[in-house]
């Protein structure tokens, strides 16, 4: 039912751990099925040096962790910001409809990690984007 | 990796060979149609009867009121909706419990829909029934209770024959889903007083897609499939002559070997069990110890994994298991059983379910107590749940 890269992504995930000093946290809960993920980010001149993740879900959610974190990594912020949960599904060569909104987790936990570096620097967190909240609506929470 | 290890009988079995030899016949050489009177089709009749002695037998009920079907789903079906139907308008009372099979839960609210009223038990968390609390649920008009024998995902073993008494008493007919039960565990429906009971070929080494649902004489349900006289007019549709060989053969074969099976696998039931608790901290056990469950059960919960990648990291390694997860449902809700037992959505998410059977050995055991441990532990540590918990285990024992 899975991928060939979503199975090498989630059985060898990559950026598993956790940052000891951070620049950013996120973390976000799935509402649907009760999964969490937390991601750490480390920021210098606005670009994305390191991330790392853990995460509690399926297969899915675990592969999207951490297709994720590679594709923003060594990024600037407003292009890790960008980053749609629909591009990471993509990147896994596709998910199976019904695990479509497990990918949301990591695209809303790197907003969170963003915003709360942001916060950290004394800046106005970013909003999400009207299309952000169309596409919750189209996975069915 | 030694070959594929398979512990999922609860899920389905594979067809014993003798099974099969006993089958073949009856695909090319004598595939009359029984209801035919010509003298080509007499083995084929002679067939069915001896299947149907066979299956009376194993439940100690009389062969006449044996009833073959396309399977367990259909025969809860038929017990549900026949002994609503028979009612004729007069809708009534209902009792079963919150942890059914979804062909007696989907049965009974589809009854609800018609306006007869349902009453769903709910059971103690090892998954029982409260015998205080079905003789409180009888109403007036209360006229079928379904208790499934033995649970399939915890294993759990209902009080069968004290419900039995129970419902006599009142003369409220009683079904029972033994789809689990048939085969692994003694049962003999006269003693336990039961009227109604299913079960399924599949679940013991035949094959799939046929069942039985045993009526006894004089209970009065309606007819639920309709077409020619088949099944003494009761379920119509063109017998599955081989798929019937086949149940009455693998239910002769499980019979047989009862008494020595469920003791073997009763005693690697608990070889797992044990294993897994002193190896895999915070590990727990659902459905209840030794006394009580199904020989073949075995169902844990592992806190801060989530059962999905339980199964494809088992998989990786040659083991085939099922979950109770939420991710791994269609529906992403949680396994209904394990919620009614207690649990948290955090322990149902890391649900694990390994059912042994007859090809199960003690070095599939130990293999699976030398894979499992680095599993969880991996899973564990990219797990934020996991790191929650353990902090808060932490703050509670200083
Ligand atoms: S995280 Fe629950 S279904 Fe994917």
């Amino acid at each position: 039912m899975y991928s060939d890269k979503v199975m090498d992504h989630f059985r060898n995930p990559r950026n598993v751990g956790e940052i000891v000093d951070p620049d950013g946290v996120g973390q976000v809960g799935n509402p649907k099925c009760g999964d969490i993920m937390k991601i750490y980010i480390k920021v210098e001149n606005d670009i994305i040096r390191d991330i790392r993740f853990k995460t509690f879900g399926c297969a899915s959610a675990i592969a999207s962790s951490s297709m994720a974190t590679e594709m923003v990594k060594g990024k600037p912020l407003r292009e890790a910001w960008d980053l749609s949960n629909r591009a990471v599904a993509a990147a896994l060569d596709g998910l199976p409809p019904v695990k479509m909104h497990c990918s949301l987790l990591a695209e809303e936990a790197i907003h969170q990690a963003i915003n709360d570096y942001r916060e950290r620097m004394g800046l106005e967190p970013w909003k999400e984007g009207p299309g952000h909240f169309a596409e919750l609506e189209e996975h069915g929470h | 990796m030694i070959g594929r290890i398979y512990l999922d009988n609860a899920a389905t079995t594979g067809t014993d060979t003798e099974v099969l030899n006993e089958m073949l016949p009856y695909f090319m050489e004598s595939f009359g149609n029984p209801s035919s009177i010509y003298s080509f089709s007499r083995d084929n009749r002679i067939a069915l009867e001896r299947s149907r002695g066979q299956v009376a037998r194993a439940i100690n009920a009389e062969p006449a009121e044996i009833y073959f079907t396309g399977g367990g789903t259909e025969s809860d079906n038929w017990a549900l909706k026949g002994a609503a139907f028979a009612r004729r308008g007069s809708r009534g009372h209902i009792i079963t419990t919150m942890i059914e099979h979804h062909a007696i839960l989907h049965s009974a609210e589809f009854l609800a829909g018609m306006g007869y009223d349902v009453t769903y038990l709910p059971v103690d968390e090892e998954g029982r029934i409260d015998l205080k609390e079905l003789e409180g649920a009888f109403r007036e008009d209360t006229f079928l209770v379904s208790v499934m024998f033995a649970n399939n995902e915890i294993g759990t073993i209902q009080p069968v024959s004290e419900i039995g008494r129970l419902c006599k008493k009142r003369n409220v007919l009683f079904h029972t889903d033994a789809v689990q039960a048939v085969g692994h565990i003694p049962i003999d429906v006269k003693a336990m007083h039961i009227d109604m009971l299913s079960l399924s070929a599949h679940k013991f080494h035949g094959p799939k897609g046929v069942g039985a649902l045993f009526i006894r004489r004089g209970v009065k349900i309606e007819n639920f499939i309709h077409g020619g006289g088949q099944e003494k007019g009761r379920r119509a549709s063109t017998e599955n002559v081989p798929g019937i060989v086949g149940l009455g053969k693998a239910l002769e074969i499980s019979i047989q070997r009862i008494g020595t099976e469920s003791a073997r696998q009763s005693m690697l039931r608990d070889r797992l069990i044990k294993g897994i608790l002193e190896t895999i901290p915070y590990a727990r056990l659902n459905g209840p110890g030794e006394d009580g469950r199904l020989p073949n059960n075995v169902n844990f919960s592992f806190i801060g994994v989530e059962g999905e990648t339980l199964i494809l990291d088992l998989d990786e390694a040659g083991i085939s298991a099922s979950t109770g997860s939420a991710c791994s449902s269609g529906s992403l809700d949680p396994s209904h059983v394990l919620l009614a037992i207690g649990l948290d959505h955090a322990h149902s998410h890391g649900s694990l379910r390994m059912t042994l059977g007859t090809c199960t050995s003690e070095n599939d055991i130990d293999y699976v107590l030398d894979t499992l441990p680095a599993i969880i532990s991996r899973r564990r540590e990219m797990s934020p749940l996991w790191e929650d918990f353990l902090r808060n285990e932490k703050k509670v024992t200083i």
